[in-house]
């Protein structure tokens, strides 16, 4: 905090990340008069959470109780959410659609629900790229405190990759399916009545919403701009800077994981050769036909195996990679705009409180509002970081379990192939033996 | 003993018993090496070496010779390549070079038999004097298959192997192909009798000479004649052309095998080595993350142990290239028996047809027919017929010719005879050591195979237990 800011507007900013606690999930003195109080300034719209507001002292008091249950549950909400998920969506079975002006992909997207919100437990709805990225800008204007999970990238560059290919699609829509999942699971985001549409109404009328839009956020972003930050709270710094960081080490796991690939290509491509000249051999050969023609065999085998690793790898644990440089990009978007609202926020203060030792007028409404709006963005930030890292954590075991189990696949069918011809070859032995003795 | 009891006996054959995958698999433990160090067979001792599971399969070819007829060699004597070590010393011209020599090491069969630990007799040769050696059965036994030395040069190297004759593995894989090849002829039915190999593993000086005295030099063929042969030779034995052409078969296919081989490696080599960049970069995440940390850099460990597991790997499967090296370099023995057969052909060919030029001339000269044409014919119709005297003469100049002719016809015939009748031999046997080797070296190379495997697998799997931590 800077030396400038007057003390009787205390924030938050100064307590590290793990001992803030969400306003909706846990009360703090001066959060809980934001939360009961005005629901405008930067909150969601609607419905309160699952884990709802402390309305009361007593229920605040139970809330400092249950601080270690909440804060263990906030690093792993899969845990929570596990048991208490009321809210499940898929997307799946994408088809082509060809007219006469375009051809493009849909997919479905089935919802199962028992929330309120809701008028049916169950929804089937055919989305396209073009939807899911409506729905994703809807958020973030509507959400801006909030972080948005990433999408695919939405450009491809014709004549490079084919946009109809079976692995394109299938890779697209399973980050499509992430994003509608990550969102779903979002204690705030899930309850956004644009969501509620997306995954609802059978023709998203949007065109005229979109263009309308658009032109709200570019305000937003043209007020906040002129502000310069004094000084960034500490937390946030550390996001930055771990965002930065991380952004490196997943760089070069990226450039590390292409170039296994390529060195397996390379390798796969002698390796079949390989195999060709034990066949070839074998046939020049009458005894040891047999044996040189099992080797070639497994020889190609391993080949095939090896292939479905590339495949695997490039389909299942590069795209999560990619997928997750695009999420760092979108929270270091959130720690920009949250650091613009925060500058906003200082310098109507400090403009106000000139004006006041001048003239002796009253704090400025807006200038409280600027204020809650920073609190708020500051605790949801919070909130969303946690949410962020346990989901990274995650995410991350299993995209690499799943790559050592890949590897421990291919080399589980490498090893069967050649201990079937050790037993083939040895059979072979007996047999001969047997004859021989006879 | 353990070892053994795997180890069917059926007279005449050896072969691995049903129990392989435990044979390999107990091999390969440590505490094995003590018991693969004797191998006791009834009647017959194999020599004490240095028992490496690779060199089994070419052991396991040795000892099926021994139990043939004929006493061989090493039945009587357990020979071993045992070390080998820098010399410096003046080479023909004068100059000072630096070349290594290898300890052969001989001890009677019988001392190891009643277990008298007799020190065994040793001298040091080079490489070359083992060249000359061979050189010598060659020309010395030409319708036998004789078996190669380990190569001159390095070659089939992928990038990692060195190409230099001084480095201290390709000397180990000398060594041990230097022990093998008196192995090889040691236990050879024909070879194994040769008075100068004998010489050659008991006298260290003057052996040289003892070669040179043989006048072995002499009796080789130039390579000229021999090309020629090859050439204009009209009846060669059919078994023999389709030898030859299996050999060449062989040499072309063995050597594909093996570049193709060594470009396999040098891939590898390079996707396990990649590997060890995921050991850095986790180990860097690991510094920046709270509970992720510790899983992290352990999994960075793994990978850094996947990445250095290629190195062994691959210096193992450089013994199954030797082997394939082996039969490479035996290709081109088992051509130079068939190359022979062709010379040999040629010279009867030569030697009859000479001969019947000479029973033509004769039969011309001694009944004034002329059946072909000839100079002398075309000159007895232009300018008559020469004196009785002279043409007595001549006659009786070809009567010598002739009958020496027939003396040459007929050693040529033992000579070509006999080596097609040996060296019919020697191929066949040849043949059936060739087929059981590389059939073993093929199951030796699937059990390497089966072995990264499962150390992929290990490692993959630390690495997966790692993540799970995470």
């Amino acid at each position: 905090m800077s030396v400038g800011a007057p003390r009787s507007l205390a924030s938050s900013g100064q307590k590290p990340i793990a001992e803030i606690l969400h306003p909706l999930s846990a009360a703090e003195e001066q959060l809980s008069v934001t939360v009961g109080g005005d629901k405008e300034a930067g909150l969601t719209n609607g419905t309160p959470v699952e884990t709802s507001s402390p309305a009361s002292t007593s229920s605040l008091l139970n809330r400092l109780q249950l601080d270690d249950d909440l804060e263990a549950d906030i690093r792993d909400p899969y845990a929570e959410a596990a048991e208490t998920r009321d809210l499940f969506v898929t997307v799946d079975d994408p088809k082509k659609h060809v007219s006469t002006m375009e051809t493009y992909i849909t997919y479905r997207v089935s919802t199962k629900t028992s929330r309120v919100e809701f008028d049916l437990p169950e929804y089937c709805v055919r989305r396209r790229y073009q939807d899911f990225d409506w729905l994703r800008i809807k958020l973030e204007d509507s959400q801006p405190t909030h972080l948005i999970p990433p999408l695919p990238e939405k450009f491809v560059m014709k004549g490079v990759v084919d946009r109809f290919s079976e692995d394109f699609v299938e890779t697209r829509m399973k980050a499509l399916d992430k994003f509608l999942k990550r969102v779903a699971d979002h204690p705030v985001l899930s309850f956004n009545p644009h969501l509620n549409t997306f995954l609802t109404t059978k023709d998203l009328n949007k065109r005229q919403g979109l263009a309308l839009l658009s032109k709200v956020g570019e305000s937003v972003k043209h007020v906040a701009g002129g502000y310069k930050l004094r000084a960034r709270p500490a937390e946030f710094g550390a996001m930055g800077e771990y965002l930065d960081t991380f952004n490196q080490k997943l760089g070069t796991i990226d450039r590390i994981a292409q170039r296994i690939l390529k060195e397996q290509s390379e390798y796969l491509t002698e390796l079949r050769e390989y195999g060709t000249v034990y066949s070839s051999w074998a046939g020049s050969e009458d005894e040891l036909r047999r044996p040189l023609e099992g080797v070639g065999g497994c020889v190609t085998t391993c080949c095939g195996a090896l292939e479905d690793l590339g495949d695997g790898m490039s389909q299942d644990i590069l795209p999560v990679l990619r997928e997750y440089v695009l999420y760092i990009e979108s929270m270091k978007s959130v720690l920009r705009k949250r650091d613009q609202s925060q500058a906003e926020y200082e310098g109507r203060l400090e403009a106000a409180v000139l004006r006041k030792q001048e003239d002796r007028t009253p704090m400025p409404l807006e200038v409280e509002k600027c204020q809650d709006k920073v609190e708020c963005f500051n605790a949801d930030l919070k909130a969303d970081w946690e949410r962020w890292q346990s989901n990274k954590r995650h995410d991350f075991k299993q995209l690499l379990t799943g790559m050592a189990d890949k590897n421990i696949n291919h080399y589980e069918k490498c090893q069967a192939a050649w201990e079937s011809l050790i037993t083939l070859l040895q059979d072979k032995q007996t047999e001969d033996k047997t004859s021989e003795t006879n | 003993m353990s070892l053994l009891n795997s180890y069917r006996v059926c007279p005449g054959h050896w072969t691995l018993g049903p129990d392989i995958k435990g044979v390999w698999s107990r091999c390969l433990t440590p505490e094995d090496h003590h018991d693969t160090q004797v191998l006791m067979m009834p009647e017959m001792l194999l020599s004490h070496i240095d028992l490496s599971l690779r060199f089994l399969p070419m052991l396991c070819g040795v000892t099926a010779q021994m139990l043939e007829e004929g006493s061989t060699l090493l039945r009587r004597m357990e020979i071993c390549v045992a070390e080998a070590e820098k010399r410096n010393g003046k080479n023909t011209v004068n100059m000072q070079e630096t070349f290594t020599v290898y300890l052969v090491e001989t001890r009677p069969m019988d001392a190891v038999a009643e277990g008298r630990n007799q020190a065994p007799d040793s001298l040091w040769r080079r490489y070359s004097e083992f060249e000359l050696l061979r050189n010598y059965l060659l020309v010395t036994y030409p319708y036998i298959v004789v078996p190669p030395l380990p190569e001159k040069r390095a070659e089939f190297v992928w990038h990692k192997l060195s190409a230099d004759n001084m480095d201290p593995d390709f000397v180990e894989r000398r060594r041990v192909g230097l022990e093998n090849f008196l192995l090889r002829v040691a236990s050879h039915p024909v070879l194994s009798n040769d008075k100068i190999l004998h010489h050659f593993l008991i006298e260290e000086h003057g052996w040289k000479e003892v070669v040179y005295e043989t006048g072995f030099q002499a009796k080789a063929d130039s390579r000229l004649r021999a090309l020629s042969a090859t050439f204009r030779v009209r009846n060669p034995d059919k078994r023999f052309m389709e030898m030859k052409h299996y050999s060449d078969e062989l040499q072309s296919h063995t050597s594909q095998l093996l570049r193709a081989r060594a470009r396999v490696a040098d891939r590898l080599y390079g996707v396990y080595k990649v590997h060890g960049n995921y050991g850095r970069v986790f180990s860097e995440w690991s510094a920046m993350e709270k509970e992720m940390g510790d899983g992290l850099q352990s999994a960075g460990h793994h990978m850094d142990a996947y990445a250095a597991s290629i190195d062994d790997i691959l210096e193992e499967e450089e013994h199954y290239a030797d082997q394939l090296k082996e039969y490479l370099f035996y290709a081109e023995a088992l051509r130079a028996v068939c190359r022979k057969h062709e010379l040999t052909q040629f010279e009867f060919e030569m030697a009859s047809q000479e001969l019947v030029s000479k029973k033509q001339q004769h039969e011309e000269l001694s009944t004034g027919i002329v059946r072909t044409f000839s100079f002398k014919g075309m000159t007895n119709k232009l300018f008559g017929q020469e004196a009785p005297e002279q043409r007595e003469a001549r006659l009786k100049l070809l009567e010598d010719l002739i009958a020496e002719g027939e003396e040459d016809v007929q050693e040529k015939t033992v000579e070509c005879g006999e080596h097609v009748e040996r060296a019919w031999v020697d191929m066949h046997r040849f043949k059936e050591q060739k087929d059981k080797d590389l059939r073993e070296a093929l199951i030796n190379y699937a059990v390497m195979q089966i072995s990264m495997c499962k150390k992929g697998i290990q490692m993959w799997s630390n690495a997966k237990e790692c993540f799970l931590k995470m």
